[in-house]
């Protein structure tokens, strides 16, 4: 395994002001979706956000390819800061980072081909002529699985899978480092979203790539990970390999979320001690204070509603924020 | 078992398009007995939502034809007229949907919702008496704080407190069967968990029968006992739910159990999918609908193209494959 590191968030908040009153021109509260997350991705490996609606995550994902502006903190590419970049240093540093989203049909071009589509970061980039990049997106198009006659097609002439297939082929026109997928196999039917994930495995191997992958589903994620954060109201509330985070989870809101899956076995599913939290997540515009899971946690003291708990190691070899971890 | 509650025979639904006859559903045969929870599985395109929607006699327009029966207690709600039909819906058969936004009018309080699903049945019950039934259903879902929440619009509540609302309004007739399609698929995972141990306190405590309609299967290993298995329009696999995981006996019920990660699998452990994708509804193969995805097809000399495969007694379970029996079941022995 490489210990190079390709990516590194530092401390990234995002705060979306909402509410704004007209006659003071200011913002009344602010939704506080990301609110300090740090890590690092190192080369060649897969880095996991899971969480649950609302807790972020997608947020997150547009921070690191610098789709939206961080409120503070940066986001450090292979030794450079992109959140300080200029538009044109920026616009040849996404070379580097693409993303893959969630929803293959809302991102291509209903009016161009599929070819068009995935060559459009190449005319953009202009890093080759017309008939190089004709070559280069039949070999993009063998790469992930689709075949030469689907280049004049359009995206409603395909299904969801190959559209996805079409999205990543696109991701990865300029050659990138680091590709960021946001739920890149949620809006797929299971047989498909094996198929996908498969294709990202080999991508990986192949090309060398390091992956953001963001995901509510924690089988699709335990499958791919070689690192996974847990997510909650804008923090990440546990980090570590997929075998400590699942198999010796310390975090109350993790305990909850990993026996929440439902199994597909039924005997281990009878079996199994279930957590059932009780209620929702609260309102990001108005977060719970010191722990923001305390609200719903099931071993929560007096100390949690004071006191914010860091994100570190606690005695169980991987950081954990909870002041009372099991 | 004794006389089924809901007994489905030869079921078909066609939908005319412009570009040809959508086969949604072809030859869709089962019976639920009282209080029992069957789970419909499938992929989208598989018919499993139009089955439902079917029963509920929710296929409307010139160019829709259904065809077949669905015998509720011994009554044909496909052959009813339409008043009759909704004499059955909401009060004998309540259905809830994947999305609860889109099933609540958004002008109306939830309050005012479930009170008329109550009072459509109940004509002459006095504002009071609703208000009441109202509030009491809303404490038995697990909504804090009802006497408030009540008078409250669905904008104002989450996604799990919006589906705990909806089957508040459906239970509310104590329905004999109630038809959940894809009720938690909108839902997280926390969320879910909460939902569908709901739905099976409900089921005890009313005796309703339920069918599952879901993609998911692990919500089917967690709540029901027997599994159908949905392709193209088909029912490829009926059986128990241990069978179904265990001992699956249709090539695409393999299939799909081994595109399932489960969370026990290991990083990196290669997955194996169908190759390919479903058959168009419009232009159907001929023969098993499965037969161009399914790695024995090849060994069988061309039957599975030419010949539409039956239901057949394999094991425990029922499989639409032409494998014979003794072939099926060895083959499935030995990939676990």
């Amino acid at each position: 395994m490489n210990d190079e590191i390709i990516l590194q968030a530092q401390d990234l908040i995002k705060h979306f002001p909402t509410g704004a009153s007209r006659l003071l021109q200011r913002p009344t509260q602010v939704v506080q979706a990301v609110d300090g997350v740090s890590f690092s991705l190192r080369r060649g490996t897969t880095l996991a956000i899971v969480g649950e609606s609302g807790c972020g995550k997608s947020t997150l994902a547009r921070l690191l390819a610098r789709l939206i502006e961080p409120t503070s903190g940066s986001v450090i590419l292979n030794g450079t800061n992109i959140t300080s970049a200029s538009p044109k240093q920026m616009l040849r540093m996404r070379r580097d980072i693409q993303v893959v989203f969630q929803d293959p049909y809302a991102c291509l071009n209903p009016r161009h081909s599929i070819g068009q589509s995935i060559g459009t970061p190449i005319r953009i980039q202009k890093t080759m002529n017309r008939s190089d990049e004709r070559h280069r997106v039949f070999e993009l198009m063998e790469l992930v699985g689709l075949s030469h006659e689907h280049y004049n097609r359009f995206p409603h002439e395909f299904s969801g899978g190959q559209r996805q297939r079409a999205g990543i082929a696109r991701a990865l026109a300029l050659q990138p480092k680091v590709i960021v997928a946001d739920e890149p196999v949620s809006a797929l039917d299971v047989s498909i979203q094996a198929q996908i994930l498969n294709l990202l495995e080999k991508l990986q191997t192949e090309l060398e790539l390091s992956y953001v992958f963001i995901a509510h589903d924690l089988s699709v994620v335990r499958h791919i990970a070689d690192e996974v954060a847990v997510m909650y109201l804008g923090k990440i509330v546990e980090i570590g390999s997929p075998k400590a985070v699942y198999g010796a989870p310390a975090h109350p809101y993790t305990q909850a979320l990993m026996s929440a899956v439902p199994v597909p076995n039924p005997q281990a599913a009878a079996n199994r001690k279930r957590i059932i939290l009780v209620g929702d997540v609260p309102s990001p515009i108005d977060p719970p204070s010191g722990c923001r899971f305390r609200t719903r946690c099931p071993r929560a003291q007096d100390l949690c509603a004071l006191e914010e708990p860091a994100l570190i190691d606690r005695g169980h070899g991987h950081p954990v924020a909870c002041h009372f971890p099991d | 078992m004794t006389e089924p509650l809901l007994s489905v025979r030869d079921l078909h639904v066609n939908f005319g398009t412009s570009e040809g006859d959508v086969q949604a559903v072809r030859g869709v045969s089962f019976d639920i007995g009282k209080g029992e929870t069957l789970a419909i599985v499938g992929e989208s395109g598989s018919g499993k939502s139009v089955t439902a929607s079917a029963i509920m006699r929710l296929n409307f327009g010139a160019d829709v034809r259904v065809s077949g029966s669905a015998l509720l207690e011994g009554q044909d709600i496909l052959a009813m007229s339409e008043e009759d039909v909704r004499l059955k819906r909401g009060r004998d058969i309540a259905m809830i949907f994947q999305d609860p936004l889109t099933a609540l009018n958004p002008f109306y309080t939830v309050g005012h919702q479930i009170a008329e699903a109550y009072a459509i049945h109940h004509p002459g019950t006095s504002k009071k008496e609703l208000r009441d039934l109202a509030l009491d259903s809303l404490t038995k879902v697990g909504i804090p704080e009802p006497l408030k929440r009540v008078n409250q619009y669905p904008h104002e509540f989450s996604g799990g407190m919006r589906q705990r609302i909806v089957i508040a309004m459906a239970l509310i007739n104590r329905p004999k069967l109630l038809i959940a399609d894809e009720p938690t698929t909108a839902l997280d995972v926390t969320v879910q968990a909460q939902i569908l141990e709901l739905i099976s306190a409900m089921q005890e405590e009313h005796g309703s029968a339920v069918l599952l309609i879901t993609h998911d299967l692990g919500v089917v290993a967690e709540v029901t006992k027997r599994v159908l298995v949905m392709y193209a329009g088909r029912l490829v696999e009926v059986a128990s739910v241990e069978d179904v995981f265990h001992s699956p006996t249709h090539p695409y019920t393999r299939g799909l159990l081994n595109s399932v990660k489960s969370l026990d699998s290991e990083r990196h452990s290669h997955l194996e999918p169908i190759p390919g994708t479903p058959p168009s509804l419009i232009d159907l193969p001929s023969g098993c609908p499965f037969h161009s995805r399914c790695q024995y097809a090849a060994s069988l000399n061309g039957q599975c193209s030419s010949e539409v495969p039956e239901l057949k007694a394999v094991g425990n379970s029922l499989s639409a494959c032409h494998m014979p029996t003794a072939e099926l079941s060895s083959l499935l022995r030995s990939m676990q």
